[in-house]
């Protein structure tokens, strides 16, 4: 790592943001999976017409997207001071905000203040930052246990399972997978419980309403927080969100720094942007917002942890800082071809798809993830879904290109990418050259059937290993200029 | 160094390696980015928009005439079966049928919110285009976990706190900011299953709204009863 000018490097993130194994492999077994494509193409298509109608209604989508974008480049260009403003607001109302470096940085933190209370049991938002920190773990390792208390959410820990999508954790599994996982998980649960989303709905309302009512801690994450106000905001649907935000005594939530919006007005934009572009609906059904303690009206200890684990790292990157202004309404999961046939775990990491593609890899350092830069087709899809404008495949290849420079460095015999290039260079360099390679190139059309060449001998193997090259044809463009025209150079 | 001051001093190295950004305030005044901020629709038509939206995420809807309120909230609470309700200090309901023994909810613990029959509160600011009702905490309004345990919340909103768009109720609550505040759009929801919606979780499972305005319009149809399908 190289530091210049004596600025500090930023640190790398740790923690659920890397998978035991590249995402071709992961990928290659859950294409197998013929119950989990079917889930998948379901649930995104149902969701993709959802979104594609509540943005129909808005004549001015287009400015909010553009709203959105700016809003977010101005936090980050002005991070510092925005976040110490925020303190600030949040200290004056009788809140204590802590700063943490990394995931174990945060998970000590969090671990020590649930310790304090005393309490054995907290219960906990749906969250991506604490699941991205392994909070559950590390409070499972100091004795406390952490119910997770959204649906989805649920489904997913007491099948001792990982999220697979940013809005609906639970995308991969069908109505009576999850019946299964109650029966056989859920203490106290009907035997009679049937797979109906309703009955499975209400199972978890019963299980649920006895630990939110006697709950002595919430833990959360943050969707917006308002550095002019030091207002935070809480989207939900169930409502198991304002039970941890208002009953426990003591509320604990993490916010990755990169949450801020500067000013309270902000939420014109992403009130409007984030349910339709999530849930495709004109508005979630419960939005909770607050600040610090408010006397009298729930909890009277607040604990707010700031997180970096990697932000700061993708925020030196002029290309790549860009990532951290999603809002993580997962739009992109849903129009992205790759995601739909893959699902989520085959990307390794809390932040699946389009985005966790570009985000992971910053996060944790482009040599740790290398492989999720090229989990992509650069169809565009995701851009044009992204509320915030996210040019997610110019990242992608700006990061394929940081891929390719760090494995230079790194390694001492050239690459077969970088042979291949080199060869090309070499061929495309003299005229003679580049029409022998192209006459020796149409005898591939020997090899192809229908059009297409299934697979290229080494070092082109790679490519033809996910998907078919074009037949080269017969007659190349100057073979055909010449018949047409004459030789008239 | 703290840990503070070390992630501040990140921050700033890798800001200031980055793109100016558009850091200039210029253009960041309301309306700035060419979003709507207010719309040209009819005040008078906000009731009935709001109460079309909210019943389309299964709200229960009814429309009253300030003189008619008594009567319409006796028949909601009649309607659920409702005995025992908080209503919030700061809330006048005259009128109030003798059936229903009033609790004084705030303060109560979870419990026994939980053994409460219902919650009847006014409300902050209505946004009639996505079926949204705000509580800011304000007297009439209770505490946050008073509407939130009882599994059933009569909402009474006024006509003029309805306003068309989101921006419009962000600006009304500017000086509210730091008050607790909830935004309801319809019962608690679900679709975490197949992404079927399913009304009803942890959050109050039935919500019912009296829209109250002077004028006469026009009824909205399908309001007044509980929504199917």
């Amino acid at each position: 790592m190289t530091t210049f000018l004596g600025l500090p490097a930023p640190p790398h993130g740790t923690g659920h943001l890397r998978g035991d194994e590249p995402f071709p492999v992961a990928a290659r077994r859950a294409l197998a999976d013929s119950q989990l494509r079917h889930n998948l193409a379901n649930a995104t298509r149902t969701i993709r017409a959802k979104r594609a109608r509540v943005v129909a209604e808005l004549p001015d989508w287009e400015a909010l997207r553009e709203a959105g974008q700016a809003i977010k480049a101005d936090a980050m260009a002005h991070l510092d001071s925005y976040l110490e403003q925020l303190e600030a607001n949040i200290t004056l109302r009788g809140g204590t905000v802590h700063w943490a470096r990394d995931a174990g940085e945060a998970c000590q933190i969090v671990t020590g203040l649930v310790r304090d209370t005393g309490a054995s049991e907290v219960v906990k938002v749906k969250s991506l930052v604490t699941d991205e920190i392994g909070l559950n773990d590390a409070l499972a390792a100091a004795g406390v246990t952490a119910v997770e208390t959204d649906l989805a959410e649920l489904i997913v820990q007491l099948g001792h399972d990982r999220p697979s999508h940013i809005l609906v954790p639970a995308i991969h599994r069908n109505r009576a997978e999850i019946r299964e996982i109650f029966l056989r998980e859920m203490a106290g649960v009907d035997p009679e419980l049937t797979d109906q989303p309703a009955a499975l709905a209400e199972a978890a309302r019963l299980y649920l309403r006895r630990r939110f009512l006697s709950a002595r801690v919430g833990i959360s994450g943050v969707n917006f927080a308002i550095a002019e106000t030091g207002t935070l905001c809480v989207v939900e649907s169930e409502g198991n969100g304002r039970m941890c935000l208002t009953l426990p005594p003591t509320l604990i939530t993490v916010m990755g720094i990169e949450k801020i919006l500067p000013r309270w007005q902000d939420l014109s934009v992403f009130l409007q942007l984030l349910p339709r572009s999530s849930t495709g609906e004109r508005m979630n059904p419960y939005t909770s917002m607050w600040t610090g303690v408010t006397p009298g009206d729930g909890p009277q200890e607040f604990h707010l942890v700031l997180l970096d684990n990697g932000r700061t790292a993708a925020l030196a990157d002029p290309v790549g800082r860009q990532a951290l202004h999603c809002i993580r309404c997962s739009a992109c999961l849903n129009v992205c071809p790759v995601y739909e046939r893959t699902g989520g775990h085959a990307y390794g990491s809390v932040y699946p798809g389009p985005i966790g593609a570009v985000l992971s890899p910053q996060l944790t350092g482009i040599e740790e993830n290398a492989s999720l830069p090229y989990a992509s087709s650069l169809c565009g899809a995701c851009y044009e879904a992204c509320p915030v404008k996210i040019d997610i495949p110019s990242i992608l290849v700006h990061l394929r290109g940081r891929h390719v420079e760090t494995a230079r460095e790194h390694r001492k015999v050239p690459s077969a990418e970088a042979i291949t290039m080199a060869a090309a260079s070499w061929t495309m360099a003299a005229p003679a050259r580049f029409t022998a390679a192209q006459r020796a190139g149409s005898l591939g059309r020997m090899l192809a059937s229908g059009g297409r060449l299934r697979r290229l001998p080494p070092p082109l193997a790679a490519w033809t290993r996910a998907r078919d090259a074009p037949a080269p044809p017969a007659q190349t463009f100057r073979q055909w200029w010449r018949r047409e025209h004459g030789d008239t150079r | 160094m703290s840990t503070r001051e070390d992630i501040l001093a990140t921050i700033r190295a890798a800001a200031s390696a980055g793109p100016a950004g558009n850091g200039d305030d210029a253009g960041r005044s309301a309306g700035g980015h060419g979003y709507r901020t207010s719309s040209g629709r009819a005040r008078a038509a906000l009731p009935g928009l709001l109460a079309e939206r909210l019943s389309d995420y299964r709200a229960i809807v009814r429309r009253a005439k300030p003189d008619e309120l008594p009567d319409e909230v006796n028949a909601a609470l009649t309607r659920r079966g409702a005995r025992r309700i908080a209503v919030p200090p700061g809330l006048e309901l005259p009128g109030l049928t003798e059936d229903v023994e009033v609790v004084a909810a705030d303060g109560l613990a979870p419990d026994a919110l939980d053994a409460l029959d219902g919650v009847v509160t006014g409300a902050a600011v209505a946004i009639a285009e996505t079926g949204t009702i705000v509580l800011d905490g304000a007297p009439g309004q209770g505490t946050r976990a008073v509407t939130l345990v009882p599994d059933y919340h009569l909402c009474i909103v006024r006509s003029d706190q309805i306003v068309h768009m989101v921006p419009e109720a962000v600006a009304r609550l500017a000086p509210c900011a730091n008050h607790p505040l909830t935004w309801i759009s319809g019962p608690s929801a679900t679709s975490d299953i197949e992404l079927n919606r399913v009304e009803g979780v942890h959050g109050p499972r039935t919500l019912e709204v009296i829209i109250v305005s002077a004028s006469a319009e026009p009824p909205v149809p399908g309001a007044g009863q509980s929504p199917t399908g």
